[in-house]
């Protein structure tokens, strides 16, 4: 089998988890394979020795140039580097997005992207697990990495590694990356703006989705909010409509909230969505659709039209 | 400035419950409702909001078969100039590659500064924009939610990032972007406006008509395969509150309470 390569993310210093779910990806493809993490970016020698800890082998791209990790840059390295034929996982987060389906054409390898299992290899060919349609189908991929292969994986799909006793070897690649100038130059990250109410601190969250309907449907939501004595959250679609500010938006383009109890109400469960709830909380899923993927991660269920409900929840909770 | 703007036609998801057919083989397609692929609506607009500020013109071009023309009509209702259709027999089962290799055949016939798709459809791959822009060398920037005209060579683009953050770049053009939702807020396209377009010819190109070798694109060509579709195990799964909506009610507060959801 081919040499498999796992890119690294890491921020101020700091390694993602990612690290630890794309060996697993690693060894699901071929338990046998040689598996080389790379760690790219300016002054990385504890990411190196963190990532050597979990990777056998760790290939170092140190440039000053890639202080912020910049996709254009990186793939024109990674082209130099990897050779022909090789198996390359990224996290198909939205660094992963900016570089993996351009890194497969340069590589002129097939590309598989957001992952979300890995069922082995027969010869060449891999057999993976995709979904489609925010989640509500799954479907099995054979993907033919004779050329190679670039995947991206769904972060957060794989039981990671956390032995981390690898004691791997760190090679130094910077001369061999290349030239990395590119036409697309990092300006500045803009921090997100905080909103009225912290939803990160919210202890109970009325979290309202496309199911809602209307604008002026929100009036619901803040009753029962207010009835629970709790805050109103979304998803994406309703801060898209600017219905409500995206301090509010619960998911990966979001925040981050671990409450006690989270009301998802009209919310199908994207990825994207239940990636943004941390903690385990209890999770009570209101959805007319009773095929709705929200209810496989839900705690409690319960099939209904949000719009009727949840004024009878409100009446309800308020006597 | 000239924008080509890719877009899909694909089943509403808010309209329909997907569901697999029973072989596997493929979902259930009897009385599915199709619409744009919503991320390619919102790059049309901002297509044409780019358009009315700074001139120029807007195509939208989509890889499909005779029915994936009303999607175009759709965008040109929006207020795009041109619709471009390609189709061909030889392009059914492309992977993205293959799409990608259609586009950029029918990208190369014209000039275009600026080209866009939507950041994913149907299938969630996230996959044409960023393929097109290395077949073409060009730069790329996925995720965009922001684009300011900086002058006829360079744009100022937002992507967005984890958390709620934005990274401003620059790029210079031609380029490709992938669009976000929430960019801009997508124009209502009426009965009216379809009707406006109805009569204007949009012209459809085969494989021949862009050069294509048959052999590079299509099922055989391609890499990454679907082989069936199925129902997905993604856990335990919610206990289901039963009975009449009283008592789902009662239930639903005593264990509100016992959770700590009630205050
Ligand atoms: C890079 C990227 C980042 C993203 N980041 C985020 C993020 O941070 N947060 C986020 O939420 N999404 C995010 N998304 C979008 C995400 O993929 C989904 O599109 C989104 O979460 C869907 O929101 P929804 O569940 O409200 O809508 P839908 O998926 O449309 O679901 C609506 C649900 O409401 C139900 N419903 C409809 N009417 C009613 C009714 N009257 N009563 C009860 N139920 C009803 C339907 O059955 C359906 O299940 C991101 C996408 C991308 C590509």
């Amino acid at each position: 089998m081919a040499q498999i390569f796992a890119y690294i993310i890491h921020k101020d210093g700091v390694i993602d988890d990612s690290a630890m779910e794309l060996i697993v990806a690693a060894k699901k493809i071929d338990p046998a394979a040689p598996v080389t993490a790379i760690v790219a970016g300016s002054g990385v020698d504890a990411v190196c020795t963190e990532a050597a800890s979990i990777y056998n082998e760790v290939w170092k791209i140190d440039n000053a140039d890639l202080a912020y990790p910049n996709a254009e840059a990186i793939r024109k390295a990674l082209v130099n580097i990897i050779p022909k034929g090789s198996i390359t996982l990224i996290p198909h987060n939205t660094f992963g997005m900016d570089l993996g389906p351009g890194l497969s054409i340069k590589l002129d390898a097939a590309y598989a992207a957001d992952v979300v299992d890995i069922e082995g290899a027969d010869g060449n060919t891999l057999k993976l697990v995709r979904q489609e349609y925010s989640g509500m189908v799954s479907t099995h991929v054979t993907c033919d990495a004779s050329d190679g292969a670039v995947i991206t994986i769904r972060p957060g799909s794989l039981q990671p590694d956390e032995s981390k006793s690898a004691g791997g070897n760190v090679t130094d690649k910077s001369g061999d990356a290349g030239d990395i100038g590119v036409n697309r130059r990092f300006i500045e990250v803009v921090e997100a703006e905080v909103g009225d109410v912290d939803i990160t601190k919210s202890e109970v969250l009325v979290s309202i989705g496309r199911g809602i309907e209307d604008e002026e449907n929100l009036e619901i939501a803040n009753d029962l909010a207010k009835a629970m004595g709790a805050d109103v959250s979304c998803s994406r679609p309703i801060v898209d409509a600017k219905w409500l500010e995206k301090s509010r938006q619960v998911g990966t383009s979001g925040q981050t909230v671990s409450p006690k109890v989270y009301m998802a109400c009209g919310i199908s469960g994207s990825f994207q969505h239940m990636g943004g709830i941390k903690g385990a909380p209890f999770i009570v899923a209101i959805n007319k659709n009773p095929k709705a993927p929200i209810f496989q991660l839900a705690d409690v269920g319960i099939v209904a039209d949000i719009l009727e409900f949840l004024p009878e929840l409100t009446e309800a909770v308020a006597e | 400035m000239d924008i080509l703007v890719c877009v899909k036609r694909v089943p509403d998801t808010s309209e329909n419950e997907i569901e697999v057919n029973g072989s596997g083989s493929d979902i259930e397609r009897d009385d599915l409702v199709y619409s744009v692929n919503e991320w390619d609506n919102y790059a049309v607009e901002e297509a044409i909001q780019i358009r009315d500020k700074v001139g120029g013109t807007v195509t939208v071009v989509t890889v499909g078969d005779d029915e994936a023309e009303e999607v175009l009509r759709r965008e040109m209702a929006m207020g795009a100039d041109n619709g471009i259709l390609l189709s061909d027999d030889a392009f059914e089962g492309s992977d993205g590659k293959g799409i990608a290799s259609i586009l950029k055949a029918e990208i190369e016939k014209g000039k275009y500064d600026l080209i866009m798709t939507g950041t994913q459809a149907d299938a969630g791959a996230a996959q044409v924009g960023g393929m097109l822009a290395a077949m073409l060398d060009l730069p790329f920037a996925s995720l965009v939610n922001s684009i300011e005209v900086i002058d006829d060579k360079k744009l100022k683009v937002g992507r967005e990032i984890e958390g709620g953050n934005q990274e401003m770049n620059e790029i210079d053009m031609p380029c490709v972007l992938s669009i976000q939702t929430g960019i801009n807020e997508p124009r209502y396209v009426g009965i009216r406006g379809i009707r406006k377009v109805a009569s204007i010819d949009i012209p459809v190109h085969s494989a021949s008509d862009l050069g294509i070798d048959a052999g590079k694109v299509g099922e055989a060509a391609a890499k990454v395969k679907r082989t069936d579709y199925f129902v997905p195990d993604l856990g335990e799964g919610a206990e289901m509150l039963e009975g009449s909506t009283e008592e789902i009610i009662e239930k639903l507060v005593e264990m509100l309470k016992a959770k700590g959801g009630l205050k």
